[in-house]
């Protein structure tokens, strides 16, 4: 196949409409999912207010003494991991509350090792799809005398190749989904996603692969260290650079756009009426004139810059919202950009704005004036007193009584994320593949999945990051329309049917039964549902509820026995397995079909 | 009336209610063949219902219907009613599980299909779905479940084909249309629930439809729906969806409890208990249903069957019940079928193991293929069951019935009657049939057999002499193929 020239628009295009044409696939599906996800009839839907319910919290940021059990763990792993896996319950459940949120920080564990980059997958040999690696292009600089790049070798050391950025892109979201589904007990990668949402970029805007990958690992390396330091490091990012036009920033044609970001966004927020001014935006922006990107590496490791020449080198004076700071000119782009920094970070606006931000992704979006009082502000000084390390900050309130209090246990709207990857997750589902093209097809098909519930990681919908924690009053709400509610449900009946498919014969499903094989007693259909439901639905689950899914599992049948049957004349592995293999599948898919397109499923 | 568009209007505009009865139905209690009742009595004498209190069916000797089911019987004598004889699939399986399997997915005994039957039948005449549903040619569900959860029958390659409807009225007022809504808690969870429910509910592909047809009937026309009978609250549903105008031709609905393993009687009288209480439920469900249509003037196009995934065994256990067995009777109704009973009594041997049981006569499939190919008028029946199945006469107008309805009508008179002497008995056969013509008395007692044999297409004439026969009022049934017909002679 023969590769022109793409832009990223029609990238995205091609790359649909390779995947409806691939005649292994299962059409009938995957070549229609496109239009499966195209809107349906959009209904206006209602604005419903934010909870009017005043609920007394008993808790504020004190240790939480209360009992450590199955219902503390998992609301904990729901909240810090994707889905809850039974495996890391279980290690959770072994461990003191202190210790299990330790573990998730990494506190006492082995240091951080940064995952291996993402490799060259796009590429089918057999069919001749996707893009192939040319290993000495006429046409671009930088190839010369490289080596040939081979399956399954990483793209990242490449040099910048326009028709292959749209892939390596793609390449990469694929090895971050990977990372979000092989995560262990750690919450770095829900922290990852935290700082993607923050300092948010768009890889569709930036369509450079690389530039792409490192952002993220910057971001990934620094989730659990100090917000000031990552805060420089993603103003010197090549990514952010991009993306907020501050390469285009220089003492002759200021560009404003990434300063009043770094103050209205990224640290101190318009929560509170006085804040910083027009003319601090102005005067930021000529502190970060000169950071640029270094021409000269774009083909090959493309490095930020400080360019003196391109520097504003006059005293910038900010206003009485700063204590009329004055950041003395000169050529040295680093001390004035520490100085600003210093500056904007002595504000308490930046720890309270950012402590909001962590209560809304890990507890509840709706913070009222306790909350406020007994959480926010006291976490906020505990940000400042350790100088910005996030560690503190999430240790306090991860160990709190107000995260573990029963009313902030349920009401998390769960991402898209949480519902793709967790729920792979819950199914301990392992990664593909027979062939790396294999890995990126399923990626690609995880991707759109995500995409058609509006949430695709590496493409928020702008700077502000997703709707689902800044708009208010709606907050986690916006995650939930006719559209995403669809398909929520899409995936879950995709998963339980036709599945991921390559091919005929490499398939990527939900296995009902290697789920229920990891309960208790599988073969009991009253323990079995009480321990599906513990995991896959938050409390509280009625009995009724459980009575309910337990006739969907006895298909009507009335004696529990022809459960435990069917169970073990399928463990037992006779001549009739694949008859009572079906049965199993059967009963399970609709049982947990049903379960997985609640409404209750939706929380977390 | 059905409109012209809709999703019924590929399937003839027909609406077919099926009736899972949940367990394995005990069909020789059902059904119960008279003709066989001595060595029945042998059999299963712990749970048989009392000769003289099986239901008599209009023109039928040898075979009645359990006291509790008036209301089918009715039907049956009102001409609403067939009845298809022991219906089963060939190497039974015995788990519930799994028969209920093959009956969903309409499978062979050894293949293993993970598509319905209706899915598939449905997916044929609409293979988009659900891409681009509704629209407004096919503004309605494809199939209905009230209650319960979306049966394998429903399943399609991708997509199950229908959606559930709650079997509760109160729960159409709900925000979000599920057979399971229970009240959120006010908690920052339940405020949440109930928001992410609202525009559930909103996103529900055919809320709007199901809402407005339950509000476009709001009440049940017929008064004759008994209380506290989970069947018959389903098809009150059903008929409110019909009689609001929803175009939908697939409905199912269940009742349970059939797997009477024990206690399936009442020891001290056999027509009562649990059996009883089940089938008068199936029955007084169907009939009020049935009258219900009517008032609405929705009865020529709507029919239902009934189903269970297997029969019992013929003998009693020690238990006062039954254990799982093979074919067992079905039940069609509705203004649409062929009135009547498809095939024979099972015969009951006097010598049998206790797990003995029915033997499949017809394949469920027939039936099935039947309600595709001449209710829903499809011809695809092949890529929907697998295989070419014989048409039964269930329905009128069926086409490949002809032949069989010929090869069991039959017209019957004897001359000169009364009788002095003697009298000949005439009866026309359209093929070539096993006759069988018994005397009986006036209580249908069984006093000789007049001739048995086998006889060509054509009209036949039987002599009987009266012999010392004494003067009274005497019955005689000639079965033709199983089928009987009972007439009345006076002897001076």
């Amino acid at each position: 196949m023969t590769v022109t020239t793409l832009n990223r628009r029609s990238f995205f295009q091609k790359l649909r409409s390779n995947t409806e044409e691939k005649p292994v696939e299962r059409t009938d599906f995957f070549g229609n999912k496109i239009e499966l996800f195209a809107p349906i009839s959009s209904q206006e839907l209602p604005l419903v207010p934010p909870p009017t319910t005043t609920i007394a919290l008993v808790g504020g940021l004190e240790p939480y003494t209360g009992p450590w059990d199955y219902e503390q763990a998992a609301h904990l792993l729901r909240r810090t991991t994707f889905g809850l896996k039974k495996s890391d319950l279980e290690t959770l459940m072994s461990l003191s509350m202190d210790e299990a949120v330790d573990k998730l920080l990494g506190i006492n564990e082995p240091a951080y090792m940064e995952p291996a980059p993402p490799v060259y997958n796009y590429y089918n040999p057999i069919d001749n799809d996707g893009y192939e690696e040319v290993t000495v292009p006429a046409n671009l600089p930088f190839y010369d005398g490289l080596p040939a790049l081979a399956l399954g070798e990483t793209w990242v050391d490449r040099p910048y190749n326009n028709d292959a950025e749209g892939y390596r892109t793609e390449s990469f979201r694929g090895w971050w989904l990977n990372l979000m589904l092989g995560q262990g007990i750690s919450i770095r990668e829900r922290m990852t996603l935290f700082w993607h949402n923050h300092f948010a970029t768009q890889t569709e805007s930036v369509f450079y692969g690389k530039v792409c990958y490192n952002h993220n690992q910057l971001l990934r390396g620094n989730a659990l260290g100090n917000f000031k330091e990552l805060t420089k490091l993603v103003t010197k990012d090549v990514m952010m650079l991009f993306y907020l036009n501050g390469y285009l920033n220089n003492k002759d044609a200021p560009d404003e756009n990434y300063a009043r970001e770094l103050q209205e966004l990224f640290t101190i927020g318009k929560d509170n009426p006085d804040h910083y001014t027009e003319e601090d935006v102005v005067q930021a922006a000529r502190v970060l004139t000169g950071w640029t990107i270094d021409w000269n590496t774009y083909y090959t490791d493309i490095q930020s810059v400080f360019y003196t020449g391109a520097h504003d080198q006059g005293d910038k004076q900010f206003s009485a919202f700063y204590n009329n700071t004055i950041i003395q000119g000169g050529t040295d782009g680093e001390t004035e950009l520490d100085a600003l920094l210093t500056m904007i970070f002595d504000k308490n606006e930046v720890s309270e704005y950012l402590c909001r931000k962590l209560y809304r992704w890990f507890v509840y979006y709706h913070i009222d004036a306790t909350t406020e009082q007994n959480v926010i502000q006291p976490l906020a000084q505990i940000f400042r007193d350790n100088n910005y390390d996030i560690l503190p900050v999430l240790e306090t309130l991860l160990k709190s009584t107000h995260f573990f209090d029963a009313v902030n246990k349920g009401c998390y709207i769960k991402t898209p994320v949480d519902v793709v990857i967790g729920s792979m997750r819950s199914f301990n589902m392992d990664l593909p593949s027979n062939t790396m093209w294999d890995d990126f097809v399923i990626k690609y098909f995880l991707r759109n999945f995500l995409e058609s519930m509006q949430m695709l990681p590496g493409d928020p919908p702008n700077v502000a990051g997703w709707q689902a924690y800044r708009q208010s009053p709606q907050f986690y709400r916006m995650w939930i329309n006719s559209n995403t509610s669809r398909n929520r449900n899409f995936y879950i009946y995709a998963m339980f049917s036709g599945g991921l498919a390559t091919s005929q014969t490499n398939i990527m499903q939900f296995d009902a039964i290697d789920f229920a094989s990891q309960f208790s007693d599988p073969g009991n259909a009253v323990t079995l549902i009480d321990e599906v439901t513990k995991l896959l639905l938050p409390p509280p689950v009625s009995d009724t509820m459980k009575a309910f899914l337990k006739a969907i599992l006895l298909s009507g049948a009335q004696n529990d026995s022809y459960w435990t049957v069917a169970w073990f004349s399928y463990a037992d592995g006779g001549i009739d397995q694949q008859m009572w293999e079906t049965v199993l599948k059967t009963r399970l898919n609709a049982m947990l079909g049903y379960l997985m397109t609640l409404p209750e499923f939706q929380l977390a | 009336m059905f409109g012209q568009l809709g999703a019924a209007a590929n399937l003839s505009g027909k609406v077919m209610v099926f009736i899972e009865l949940n367990g394995g139905n005990d069909g020789l209690n059902t059904l119960i063949p008279l003709d066989q009742y001595s060595n029945l009595f042998l059999h299963r004498g712990g749970i048989l219902i009392p000769e003289n209190k099986v239901l008599n069916l209009n023109g039928v000797d040898a075979t009645g219907l359990h006291p509790s089911m008036t209301g089918l019987k009715e039907m049956y004598d009102d001409g609403l009613l067939s009845i298809v004889q022991n219906v089963g699939y060939p190497e039974q399986d015995y788990s519930h599980f799994r028969s209920m399997d093959i009956w969903q997915s309409g499978s062979d005994s050894s293949e293993y299909l993970d598509t319905g039957w209706m899915g598939r039948a449905l997916e044929s005449e609409y293979p988009a779905f659900p891409e681009g549903y509704p629209n407004p040619d096919n503004p309605d569900p494809l199939a209905i479940q009230v209650g319960g959860f979306q049966p394998l029958s429903f399943m399609g390659s991708s997509f199950p084909m229908g959606m559930v409807v709650p079997n509760n009225p109160s729960d159409f007022d709900n925000t979000y249309l599920n057979e399971y809504v229970e009240p959120a808690p006010a908690t920052p969870y339940g405020d949440e629930l109930e928001y992410i429910r609202l525009v559930y509910g909103k996103s529900q592909e055919y809320f709007d439809v199901i809402k407005n047809a339950v509000e476009a009937q709001p009440s049940n026309l017929s008064s004759l729906y008994p209380s506290g009978n989970e069947l018959a609250d389903q098809l009150r549903i059903v008929a409110r969806l019909i009689g609001g105008g929803l175009t939908t031709p697939v409905y199912v609905v269940s009742i349970g409890r059939f797997d009477t393993h024990s206690e399936q009687v009442d020891s001290a009288a056999h027509e009562e208990g649990l059996h009883a209480e089940l089938l008068g439920n199936v029955s007084s469900a169907i009939y009020a249903f049935q009258d219900d249509l009517r008032l609405m003037g929705k009865d020529d196009n709507v029919a239902g069957m009934t189903y269970s995934e297997f029969g019992r065994t013929i003998a009693s256990n020690f238990s006062v019940g039954t254990d799982h067995g093979a074919a067992a009777p079905l039940f069609v109704f509705g203004k649409g079928v062929n009135p009547g009973i498809i095939g024979e009594n099972a015969q009951i041997p006097q010598n049998l193991d206790q797990s003995a049981d029915v033997p499949m006569a017809h394949d469920f499939r027939q039936v099935y293929a039947s309600v595709l190919q001449d209710w829903f008028g499809l011809t695809n029946i092949q890529d929907i069951l697998f295989h070419d199945f014989d048409i039964l006469p269930i329905f009128k107008g069926s086409s490949p019935s002809e032949e069989f309805v010929n090869r069991n009508r039959f017209e019957v008179s004897n001359y000169p009657n009364p009788v002095r002497t003697s009298t000949t008995i005439t009866f026309t056969s359209f093929s070539n049939a096993n006759v069988v013509i018994n005397l009986m008395d006036s209580q249908g007692r069984f006093i000789m057999k007049i001739v048995e044999g086998s006889y060509p297409t054509g009209v036949h004439r039987i002599r009987f002499d009266r012999s010392n026969l004494p003067s009274g009022t005497y019955l005689y049934q000639v079965r033709l193929n199983g089928i009987g017909v009972t007439k009345k002679m006076l002897v001076f």
